[in-house]
């Protein structure tokens, strides 16, 4: 049985193996889809759209989206790039996203795809809500300020019970990301560290330690976010 | 070919744009033949003495004299460039934004731990001081601005290439490196 299917991404062929997100068989071949929300062994849930592309004209995301032989995928477009470009405007100007004063800066994938897009000034009006910040937790800052809400850390940060350490509150304008009071205050070195890791921008800050890496050795200081990806 | 005047200035920011702006080191000798200086901090020249071409702003607004700064930067430049974070997005005054201004002025004269002996509560009134703000605003929100060129500060690379670009009228040369927002 025959369990690879082929179809198009801008023009280039592309080969998946059956069940695979066109996410997934756009990295195997070596093609960049920008995606946010989504992790790797996290069920996708197609939230942020920054992976949106057009399907045979429609368009979609490509994170939730399986591949399909003979599929016409529309990706790296001027269209598709100012519709991602306009989400991390968006993004930017909901949070207070001071990059200098933000831990994160260097290794944040927002401010990554605000470099990779050439984000020189969001086209929407910046907000300036007011949001607190948790630092109950000996281990942990959860700043809200900066949570945009990718559920990242509350899918993959749990104890050994599967307990969940950050959960959805409120709901509409008022939701948020919070960190629960009691397991926040027993939570581990690593578990912290990973925590920070996994939060794409700096709503999640280790303690203690920060500013490590200096300006110029960081993640996203000399290559474009999805370099390591595309050829 | 007359050389292109250009005007500075540095509104609710720390004159780190400006820094940056000298880091372009040696390069300013180059400026100086395509280029000549009119109200700025540089030359020290506190009044507009003829129409400019490039008007170049660091900080946002956070008082009426940043604003009226501004007003007429956009009347005397043809072509405006906000410089920097605060520029763009009111940057580290910015702060205050979430916090009733009554509170920041408590908290900076009369309640604060380092505030000194101010038994009558008085708060600045001066009416030579400039009225602050509800809050710091970035510069595009009160006049137009016709370019952005992020960074806390930006590069000096990021500064040249655009000034380069926009006294000579080619493309910007905008490699990966020089656009960063911290």
């Amino acid at each position: 049985m025959n369990d690879t299917i082929k179809f198009k991404i801008d023009s280039q062929e592309i080969v998946a193996k059956k069940g695979q997100t066109i996410v997934e068989a756009a990295k195997d071949n070596g093609v960049y889809i920008p995606t946010l929300c989504n992790f790797e062994g996290v069920k996708p849930k197609g939230c942020c759209r920054m992976c949106t592309i057009k399907v045979n004209n429609r368009f979609m995301t490509a994170c939730t989206t399986p591949a399909a032989a003979g599929m016409e995928v529309e990706n790296d477009s001027a269209e598709l790039n100012d519709i991602r470009k306009s989400i991390i405007e968006l993004l930017f100007v909901t949070g207070n996203h001071f990059c200098p004063s933000c831990e994160k800066s260097g290794n944040c994938e927002l401010q990554a795809f605000g470099y990779r897009y050439q984000m020189m000034v969001p086209r929407f009006p910046y907000n300036f809500p007011q949001k607190g910040i948790d630092a109950s937790s000996p281990k942990i800052i959860k700043d809200q300020n900066r949570c945009i809400m990718c559920k990242r850390c509350i899918k993959t940060i749990k104890d050994e019970e599967g307990r969940n350490y950050f959960a959805f509150q409120n709901r509409g304008s008022e939701l948020a990301v919070v960190l629960d009071k009691k397991l926040g205050k027993e939570m581990t070195d690593e578990l912290a560290k990973l925590a920070m890791e996994n939060c794409p921008v700096g709503s999640i800050i280790y303690k203690e330690i920060g500013f490590e890496k200096p300006i110029g050795t960081r993640k996203y200081d000399k290559q474009p976010i999805g370099s390591e990806i595309e050829v | 070919m007359s050389k292109k005047v250009i005007a500075t200035t540095s509104l609710a920011g720390c004159f780190g744009c400006h820094m940056s702006f000298l880091d372009i080191d040696e390069r300013i000798l180059d400026l100086v033949e395509l280029v000549e200086f009119n109200k700025s901090p540089i030359d020290d020249i506190k009044v507009f003495t003829k129409p400019v071409d490039i008007g170049i702003i660091e900080g946002g607004c956070c008082n009426s004299e940043n604003i009226e700064i501004l007003k007429s930067f956009r009347e005397n430049c043809k072509v405006l460039v906000s410089l920097g974070e605060c520029a763009i997005m009111g940057g580290l005054p910015a702060l205050r934004n979430g916090i009733p201004i009554e509170e920041c002025l408590a908290e900076a004269y009369l309640d604060g731990p380092t505030v000194g002996e101010n038994k009558e509560g008085i708060l600045p009134n001066d009416p030579e001081l400039p009225m602050l703000l509800d809050k710091v605003y970035p510069c595009h929100e009160i006049v137009k601005i016709d370019y952005f060129l992020p960074g806390c500060a930006p590069d000096a690379d990021l500064i040249w290439n655009a000034l380069v670009a926009l006294v000579t009228g080619n493309e910007m040369d905008l490699p990966y490196e020089v656009i960063k927002f911290d």
